[in-house]
């Protein structure tokens, strides 16, 4: 069964990453991107992280998403227009980059059960929320408070930036 | 058990108990549509729809009739994809989340001890609170796909104030995952069995008013209810996003919103009323009586937020869109703040 899975949810990622990048329309691209996501939270369930893919259902999802689409419906883009010629440098850098981000991809899928050790199906319930909870507040509390200083910089700024007041129009 | 890891009647219970889930959620669908507007009749001193069956109950049954026969119409320029996928967006989210709503005691039939509810996982309101969130897509799909101004206006509207009032919905939950200890619904329910001060039902609505409040206030514009029916404000945008939609597509909106109603008033039930629990009762004494009664008081509570979310509708006019982004962001989110801080601290006195 679990296997099974595992395959629905990878090509469905892979699938959806892949439509996402090609298809023309931003909207289209936009929905791909959630499904990618989706797909993703069933491979964290898979492995037995239920607070993950909740979380990431809610926050990319369900959160960081909606803003997407709505920013992209109010822009109403239109159908993406074909790059004009002259831009060869890009794309070979493209192509560079992708070939490097392939090989450590290989490197990694290589060593992987070497360096990570073999994922076991004996932990269904490592990342339920108390055990989470307990690393967060006793081992990992130093960059907790330390990601929270700087979440708590980014309200700041983001009030700051929203609440300065424009010249007012006569 | 056979090789699989699972056995054949847990698979058919589960089943067994989605089904029953789906029909009692469609069938008081059914009959919120027929009371929704005799209650707005009663409040308004008129009759109501009394012509189809007894009281008019059929009514129901005559809409659904009327729209399966009625032409199905895709606006030119509507992107046909996305136009009839919308509905569905709305519609399956909302359905789905029921599942992990306790709706009574364990049932104890034939040696199996089975419990009432369709999955218990241990983080059953972030399930709940994930599925929510999704519900925005549906309408603001619906909105662009329309190809209309008037359906975009009412789906931009819809996301702002979904993603606004989410986090006052979320935030207010928390309170209550502090006294319990748990995300899991059941055991939030179990929490609030028994009694407070010897005679009130320890129910969170007692221990966290303000949670209360601002959850409520919340849930009324996650469904887009009256007085927070922007998205949708006849005056100002004709239909809001399902003015173009015609036909079965409008009617899976229609249910997929009657539906998460449904949903909410159950949640508010288990989240703040104690869920099953009929106060001053042991239902796990009882035996199968222990487990009716629990039924039958969930209903109940269901029953009574139902009504209370028709009541207000025909009750309380419609606010202006930046009043309500005001409340959203500057009264319920710090209000929401403040009770996270209050239970903190109530719970630091009493331990």
């Amino acid at each position: 069964m679990i296997p099974i899975l595992f395959f629905f949810f990878a090509g469905l990622a892979i699938a959806s990453a892949l439509l996402m990048v090609t298809h023309k329309n931003p909207v289209y691209c936009a929905i791909f991107l959630i499904i990618t996501f989706f797909a993703l939270a069933g491979l964290y369930f898979l492995l037995g992280a239920q607070f993950l893919s909740v979380v990431q259902v809610i926050i990319y999802a369900g959160a960081i998403m909606v803003l997407f689409v709505f920013v992209i419906m109010l822009l109403n883009l239109s159908e993406e227009v074909r790059l004009p010629a002259g831009r060869r440098l890009q794309s070979g850098f493209g192509i560079v980059f992708a070939a490097i981000l392939g090989v450590q991809l290989l490197v990694i899928a290589a060593a992987g059960t070497r360096v990570f050790g073999r994922l076991s199906g004996d932990t269904p319930v490592s990342g339920t929320v108390e055990r989470l909870g307990a690393a967060l507040f006793s081992t990992y509390l130093y960059p907790f408070e330390i990601a929270s200083v700087l979440l708590l910089t980014g309200i700041v700024g983001a009030i700051i930036l929203g609440s300065k007041k424009l010249p007012k129009e006569q | 058990m056979n090789e699989l890891g699972f056995a054949w009647i847990d698979i058919g219970i589960l089943l067994l108990k989605i089904l029953v889930v789906i029909v009692v959620n469609l069938v008081i669908l059914m009959i919120m549509e027929w009371a929704e507007r005799r209650v707005s009749a009663f409040i308004q001193d008129r009759l109501g729809p009394n012509r189809v069956g007894p009281a008019g109950l059929f009514q129901a049954v005559a809409d659904g009739i009327k729209f399966f026969f009625k032409e199905e119409v895709v606006p030119t320029g509507a992107d046909k994809w996305l136009y009839t996928f919308a509905p569905l967006l709305v519609l399956v989210p909302a359905l789905m989340t029921f599942a992990a709503i306790p709706f009574g005691t364990t049932l104890e039939l034939f040696g199996r001890a089975e419990p009432l509810q369709i999955v218990d996982l241990n983080i059953g309101f972030l399930y709940i609170f994930a599925l929510v969130s999704l519900g925005v897509y549906g309408v603001v799909l619906g909105g662009w796909a329309s190809n209309s101004k008037y359906p975009f206006l009412g789906g931009l509207r819809a996301s702002a104030q979904m993603i606004s009032y989410e986090l006052a919905l979320g935030m207010s939950v928390i309170g209550i995952v502090m006294i319990t200890g748990s995300l899991r619904l059941s055991t939030i329910v179990e929490y609030q069995n028994g009694l407070l001060l010897g005679f009130l039902p320890r129910w969170n609505v007692f221990l966290q008013p303000l949670a209360f409040i601002t959850f409520l206030v919340a849930a009324f514009a996650e469904t887009n209810r009256l007085p927070f029916d922007l998205a949708e404000a006849e005056p100002e945008l004709v239909g809001g996003y399902h003015t173009e939609y015609s036909s079965m597509k409008f009617a899976m909106f229609f249910m997929g919103e009657y539906i998460a109603l449904i949903t909410t008033s159950a949640l508010l039930t288990t989240l703040f009323f104690g869920g099953w629990d009929f106060p001053w009762v042991d239902e796990k004494a009882l035996g199968i009586w222990g487990v009716l009664l629990s039924i039958a008081a969930f209903a109940l509570k269901t029953g009574f937020f139902l009504f209370f979310f028709l009541w207000v509708r025909w009750t309380i006019p419609r606010f202006r869109f930046d009043q309500l982004m005001r409340i959203g962001w500057k009264v319920l989110i710090p209000l929401a703040l403040l009770n996270i801080v209050l239970t903190g601290a109530g719970l630091l006195f009493v331990h």
